[in-house]
């Protein structure tokens, strides 16, 4: 059983998933993890497959649906995902302000700096307005409360506003 | 809803619902996804009938021994009856407590302001979810032994979490609940 990666970006419109899909369960593909959305209107797919068939079947088998609008890679995938990052904590970060270059840049250089790792990350902007939400884990050696600090002052020399809070959930 | 619960403020409150004696409950295993006794209604329950009684005892101790676990339900130890054990005295969101207690038959009556938070459960133990759910509530619900009707106004987390074992009784996990298409995440170990 091999592990590709399959992007799609390009010019949305309806059906494409369920064109590529069927395309890969003919071939036995099984779609593991995958996100999807819409970036500014453009579509962006992900996805994990693991399937019995070589990269060539593969690319074979998505390749109908490329165009000039729409485009579709596939990366052949190792086992691991991830460096194990030991024991960790996990925090989410949320940013808004105005828009400007190096928001993202400045504070996710600092968290990696800090030896964090970010396991979600979307941005979006509309009009004027830029919202940044980061989830990551952070190792336990590091100070969580140093590391907001530097990211809050960051933020200000931005002129963007910064939160940064312990990831929460209640196991019922 | 009786008077005594209706005139009741939104206050802060403490109200602990007297418990019939139970007998020696036994630990047992959890069901975990995917499943189809976690998936399917679970049906009435006799709160009379002594396997229902034993079960509610079953429901406590199983829910005791479990690190952190706040509730339990019969369909989350393989048993498809409308019955579930709650307790939230111990976790630090709790405003409102009715204590330790068994419901059966259990149903929502009223809930009202929504707030989103993630949740977790012992039988899905690879994902959680961000959930709406109701901070007040009024439910009603049998107790084992007696089969007294009770019915009560709650809130914070002991109404998420009685909303949480209600969706168990129904055949409903948080999965069913999750709020949009990028609402579940896989499981975080936090420190």
């Amino acid at each position: 059983m091999s592990s590709f990666a399959i992007t799609v970006v390009g010019h949305d419109k309806p059906g494409i998933i369920a064109a590529v899909t069927k395309a890969l369960a003919e071939h036995g593909g099984n779609v593991e993890d995958s996100t999807m959305t819409l970036l500014r209107g453009h579509f962006a797919w992900t996805l994990l497959v693991s399937v019995e068939a070589d990269q060539t079947e593969i690319e074979e088998s998505v390749a109908p649906f490329a165009s000039d609008d729409l485009s579709v890679t596939v990366l052949p995938m190792p086992e691991a995902g991830h460096d194990d990052l030991g024991a960790h904590a996990s925090y989410w970060v949320n940013v808004h302000g105005a828009d400007r270059p190096g928001i993202v840049a400045t504070l996710t250089g600092a968290l990696a700096d800090q030896g964090g790792n970010i396991t979600n990350l979307s941005t979006r902007l509309v009009n004027d307005m830029y919202v940044l939400g980061i989830d990551i884990d952070l190792p336990q050696s590091v100070d969580a409360d140093a590391v907001a600090a530097t990211l809050t002052s960051l933020a200000s020399d931005l002129g963007v506003s910064l939160s940064m809070n312990a990831a929460d959930e209640d196991v019922l | 809803m009786s008077d005594s619960v209706s005139q009741e403020s939104e206050a802060e409150q403490s109200q602990t619902i007297v418990m019939p004696e139970l007998p020696e409950g036994r630990l047992l295993d959890t069901v975990v996804a995917p499943a189809e006794v976690l998936s399917s209604p679970c049906g009435d329950a006799d709160p009379t009938d002594p396997e229902v009684i034993q079960l509610a005892a079953d429901l406590i101790a199983s829910m005791r021994v479990a690190p952190g676990c706040v509730g339990l339900a019969a369909n989350q130890v393989g048993v498809p009856l409308r019955v579930f054990s709650l307790d939230v005295s111990e976790h630090p969101k709790t405003r409102t407590c009715h204590g330790e207690f068994v419901l059966v038959n259990a149903e929502i009556l009223e809930a009202t302001r929504n707030q989103k938070a993630r949740e977790g459960c012992m039988s899905v133990p690879d994902f959680t979810g961000d959930v709406k759910r109701a901070t007040r509530l009024v439910v009603r619900g049998q107790l084992p032994v007696t089969g007294e009707w009770v019915e009560f106004r709650t809130d914070a987390f002991e109404a998420v979490a009685l909303q949480h074992e209600i969706d168990h009784t129904n055949g409903f996990l948080f999965l069913d609940r999750a709020a949009g298409a990028h609402a579940i995440h896989p499981r975080q170990t936090y420190l």
